[in-house]
Formats: structure tokens, C-alpha cells, sequence
């Protein structure tokens, strides 16, 4: 058996959970103060994901850059292979808030900032 | 009165130095209450450090939503728009001169020329300069390699260019992390967060990055010196005890192409500083009354310039209540108050803001505490105010909200402290 001791970060509360896992099943999550906190627990140690933010460089724009983000979370273990796909593109001025720029493995990747 | 009659002028209600996020509510807020006013920014873009701090985590009270810096920035940039503000980018303010309350006038210079501003009031919201390497004490080679987080951050996520391959990071504040994580995303090495106080600066949420690319934080450490030809090739990092004083023998050398200092930050005031503007030690930036106007008549204050935030949307907040000062101030030639409350800092408070109350309005109190603690109560004894946190710590800021009546109850000052519930 596994105990996982993190910060609980969903909100400015920060309780201490505890989760305990035996052969890849959670088997209890103590300390969280309401149903949010354990949800994100046991996501947190049976698949962590994250959104990602970077930069793609934009020609044409006001800036060289465009800063970007994952639509949704991606698992954590696939960011490296996110930023470098990231890494290899490259777009076009102009760019709005909120475009779709590029899409990886059915996550659309949006711009953040205007170009 | 014309004090550079070479000068071509310009006359408004308000000038609102800095275009960042303190800068675009106040303005946006002062052209709401029928105030004519002009926004000036150094920068070429709208926005503040906004545009360069890609990761989320902005406007989750202001605008009820988690937003990245950029997009905080454009929501704001909108609201300017649509009412019509006037602005100026790449407009860097040279001097504020102040001849009377109602008459002062702002020098800046521009791609088309040099400018005067005549105004009745002013709001100075330039945010904060980053403290450099020499400040914190680092010695050694002067080389290159050396960035503050600031600067490293604008050149990643401005103009895509990564400054190293190899990190150490001097600070475990938010800012610090999130540089971490930067330059993990983009491949680079982060040998390490050398951290000064026994526990790390930042948000939990920001804590766990170091977890998420196994970054190793060194708590209770300091980073005393710098070698390298040409470029940063290793940092010394030695203990220091609880006094904060070196551990002897206690040296490590940890081999790294760039150093990156995120040691904090410090209101910009100087061009304050220069007419007089009273500053507190404890905050760096200026002693205020609850309308955020200095102890200068006319002269306001918001964002980082104020106090350092660590939420923009206290930022934009002030901002606001600046407007909303200088409104009061013009429509009437200045703010009165028959008494002023003085708010004093208690046990466990390192700084607080505002300084002064009137108790004629609601306030929202800034404060921040000296360490972390537990379990805790943040009391003002004079008006038997408590309130119960589980929590504080030094790198978050707490916000309490006073109503008029209450503070009315006290008599001459107000003592915030935080102590074991
Ligand atoms: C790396 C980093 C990460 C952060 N992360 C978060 C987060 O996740 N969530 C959150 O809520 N907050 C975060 N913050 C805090 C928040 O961004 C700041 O508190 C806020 O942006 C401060 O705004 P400001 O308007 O006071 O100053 P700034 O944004 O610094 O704007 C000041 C402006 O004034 C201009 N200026 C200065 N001097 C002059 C002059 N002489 N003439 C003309 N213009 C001038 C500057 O060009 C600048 O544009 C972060 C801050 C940093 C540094
Ligand atoms: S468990 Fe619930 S209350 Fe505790 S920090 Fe997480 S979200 Fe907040």
C-alpha cells in the first residue's frame, strides 16, 4: 500500500489529503473538507493532468510570440511530447483571443493573447 | 502658469500613470464617473507585466473565472476601449511636478515628441521593480547568464528566445515557480530553488510544480555567489540557521549556465520619492488614507506601486478605489475627513494598508503576516473584531473587509494583529 500526502490546491482552503492506494485502487482519502478536494485527489494520483501554457512563435505580429493553452487538461506523463509538438509550430498574424491555432490528439490549443 | 512653454500641453481631469492591470481599472473606472482622464504606458502594449505571465490563475474574484495574464489584460484592455479612454503606449513619464492640489503636471516623452499634462489629479500605478542580484548580496564574476525572473520571463514568453539550458533559481515565491516550470516546460535543466527562508514563498498550487518535474527546493539556503568566464558557469549555495546567518562549512557549488533571481519585488516610487510623497518601510510604497491618496493632495496610488499584490484582482480593485478617490477629490478640491483612524500593525502583521481610515465608508484592509501560523485569529481589539483563519502566510495576502460603523467605534487608531485562536 501507497499513502500519497499532497496539498489540496482546488481552493485557498489548502487541507492536507491522504490518499491511500493498494494495487492501483484508492482505497481512502482522508483530510479533504468537502467532496471537490477528493474528487481532485484521487484524480491526482490515478491520472494527473494539467492544462498547459506556452508560447508559439507568430509571423507577421506585433509581438514574435503568441502565448497559447491546452483547451482541456492533458495527462501529465504526455507534456513533453505537447511541448514538442508546440515546439514545431509556427503561425500567422493575425491571431485573436481565443482562437484555435493548432490541434494535438483532439486537444485544440487556443491563443491567449492577440497577434 | 506654463512651466515649459516650448512644450505642447494637454489638459485632462486625470492622468493615470502605468497601463497595467492598476492602471486600466482606474482609468476605465474614471472615465465611468465622467472624468476626463489619460492613461500613459512606457511599454508599446497595453497590460502591465500581464502579457508576459502566460500561466493561469488571474480573475478568479474580479471576473469570476481562472484566465491567464494575457487574457486578464485584453478583458481590461476591452472595458477601455469600449468606453472610449484615451491612452498612450510608449509614453514613459519623466516627472510629475506638483504646484498646487489641483494643479499638476505630468512630463512625458513619446515617439512624436515631448508632452506636458496639466491635471487636477493623478494616479501613479507603475507597478514594482524586481530586486537584482546585487541587492540580495550575490558576488563574484560579472558575467552573463544573469536574469531577473522578470526579465527571463519576457524574453521566453515575449520574444520566444530560452535564456539558459541550465537553472538555478534564487526564490520559491510564486514568481519563482512559475519560472521553474517555464523553463522545465521548455526542456531546459532546473538544478534547483534556492530558497532563503525555511519554507517555500509561494501558493500550494505553485509548491507543487517542484513535484510535477522533481525540481529540487533547497529551504534555509542562500545563494552567496557567482564564477564563470564570460558566461554563469557555477553558483555557491550555502545554509543559513534560523538567524538567517551562514552555516560554516556548510558551501555547495552547483554547476548551472544561468541564474535567475526572483527575490522579490519593490514599489516603484521614486518619481513619488521626488515631490514628497511620504513612503511606508514596512510596505515600500506610500502611506495612504482609504480614498489611496499619499500623503501629496491629489496624488494616488494603486497596484504594485501601493503594496506588492500577489492577486491582480486586488490590483484592479485599487485601482478603482483610486478612481474613486480622485472623483471625490476634484468634485470637491480635495478629500476631507473630520479625524483620522491611523491602522496600526499589531502581533504577527508585517504591513498593512491603507494607513488611514476615515470611517465615513467601508474599507477593504491589505495585510500580510510576518510567518506563517496555524490555527489562528486576526483581531483589531479597539472594536472587538475577530475573525478565525486556519491559515496565514507570508506570501498570501489577506483582505478584510471593515464596514463604516465599524470602524466609527474606534477612537484614534486601530490594531491589526494575528493571534493563536
Ligand atoms: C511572474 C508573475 C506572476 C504572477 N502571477 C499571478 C497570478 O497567477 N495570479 C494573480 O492574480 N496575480 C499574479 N501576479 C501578480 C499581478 O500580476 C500583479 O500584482 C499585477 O500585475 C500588478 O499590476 P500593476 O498594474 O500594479 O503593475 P504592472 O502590471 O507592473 O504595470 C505597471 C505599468 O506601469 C508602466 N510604467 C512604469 N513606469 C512608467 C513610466 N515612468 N511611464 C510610463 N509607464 C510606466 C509599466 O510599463 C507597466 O506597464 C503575478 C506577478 C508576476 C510578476
Ligand atoms: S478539500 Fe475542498 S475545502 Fe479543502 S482545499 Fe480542497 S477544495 Fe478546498
Amino acid at each position: 500500500m501507497t499513502t500519497y500526502r499532497f496539498i489540496c490546491i482546488v481552493c485557498p482552503l489548502s487541507c492536507a489529503i491522504e490518499v491511500e492506494v493498494k494495487d492501483g485502487k484508492v482505497l481512502e482519502v482522508k483530510g479533504h473538507t468537502c467532496p471537490r478536494g477528493k474528487e481532485w485527489a484521487v484524480q491526482e494520483v490515478t491520472n494527473p493532468r494539467r492544462v498547459v501554457m506556452s508560447v508559439v512563435p507568430v509571423e507577421g505580429g506585433a509581438l514574435p510570440t503568441v502565448s497559447v493553452k491546452t483547451a482541456e487538461p492533458v495527462p501529465k506523463e504526455k507534456i513533453p511530447e505537447l511541448m514538442k509538438f508546440l515546439a514545431g509550430i509556427k503561425v500567422k498574424a493575425p491571431v485573436k483571443i481565443g482562437d484555435v491555432v493548432a490541434e494535438w490528439e483532439g486537444i485544440k490549443i487556443v491563443a491567449t493573447r492577440g497577434a | 502658469m506654463e512651466p515649459f512653454p516650448e512644450i505642447p500641453m494637454l489638459g485632462y481631469d486625470v492622468v493615470v500613470i502605468g497601463g497595467g492591470p492598476a492602471g486600466m481599472a482606474a482609468a476605465a473606472r474614471a472615465k465611468e464617473l465622467g472624468l476626463s482622464v489619460l492613461l500613459l504606458d512606457e511599454n508599446d502594449y497595453l497590460g502591465g507585466i500581464l502579457p508576459q505571465c502566460i500561466h493561469s490563475g488571474f480573475g478568479i474574484h474580479y471576473f469570476k473565472e481562472e484566465l491567464t495574464g494575457p487574457e486578464f489584460a485584453a478583458r481590461l484592455a476591452k472595458r477601455l476601449v469600449e468606453l472610449g479612454v484615451e491612452y498612450r503606449t510608449a509614453a514613459r513619464v519623466l516627472e510629475i511636478r506638483n504646484y498646487s492640489d489641483l494643479e499638476k503636471v505630468v512630463i512625458f516623452t513619446s515617439p512624436s515628441g515631448v508632452y506636458q499634462v496639466w491635471a487636477k489629479a493623478v494616479i501613479y500605478a507603475a507597478g514594482a521593480r524586481e530586486r537584482h542580484a546585487f541587492e540580495i548580496g550575490i558576488v563574484g564574476d560579472r558575467v552573463s547568464g544573469i536574469y531577473t525572473a522578470g526579465e527571463a520571463q519576457t524574453l521566453m514568453d515575449i520574444y520566444g528566445v530560452l535564456p539558459g539550458k541550465e537553472v538555478v533559481i534564487v526564490g520559491s515565491g510564486d514568481v519563482g515557480l512559475i519560472m521553474a516550470r517555464r523553463f522545465a516546460l521548455e526542456g531546459a535543466k532546473v538544478k534547483a530553488v534556492i530558497e532563503l527562508m525555511p519554507y517555500p514563498g509561494g501558493l500550494a498550487r505553485n509548491v507543487m510544480i517542484l513535484k510535477d518535474f522533481n525540481i529540487p527546493l533547497y529551504l534555509s539556503h542562500k545563494v552567496v555567489e557567482v564564477r564563470g568566464k564570460g558566461r554563469v558557469q557555477r553558483v555557491k549555495v550555502v545554509k543559513v540557521d534560523e538567524n538567517i546567518n551562514e552555516v560554516p562549512g556548510s558551501e555547495l557549488w552547483i554547476e548551472a549556465d544561468t541564474l535567475v533571481i526572483s527575490a522579490g519585488l519593490v514599489p516603484a516610487v521614486k518619481k513619488l520619492k521626488k515631490i514628497g510623497v511620504e513612503i511606508d518601510p514596512a510596505t515600500g510604497g506610500p502611506v495612504v488614507n482609504d480614498r489611496l491618496e499619499t500623503t501629496v493632495p491629489g496624488i494616488f496610488v494603486a497596484g504594485n506601486s501601493l503594496v506588492i499584490n500577489d492577486l491582480v484582482d486586488y490590483v484592479a480593485e485599487q485601482g478603482e478605489l483610486a478612481a474613486e478617490g480622485t472623483k471625490e477629490f476634484i468634485d470637491n478640491g480635495g478629500i476631507e475627513s473630520r479625524k483620522w483612524i491611523k491602522v496600526e500593525k499589531g502581533s504577527n502583521v508585517r504591513l498593512v494598508v491603507p494607513h488611514y481610515l476615515s470611517g465615513e465608508r467601508d474599507v477593504y484592509l491589505y495585510l500580510r503576516v510576518a510567518r506563517p501560523m496555524e490555527d489562528v485569529e486576526l483581531r483589531i481589539p479597539e472594536i472587538g473584531k475577530r475573525l478565525k483563519l486556519p491559515v496565514v502566510k507570508p506570501a498570501e495576502m489577506i483582505r478584510l473587509k471593515l464596514k463604516a460603523e465599524e470602524i466609527q467605534k474606534a477612537n484614534k487608531k486601530l490594531t491589526v494583529e494575528v493571534v493563536k485562536a
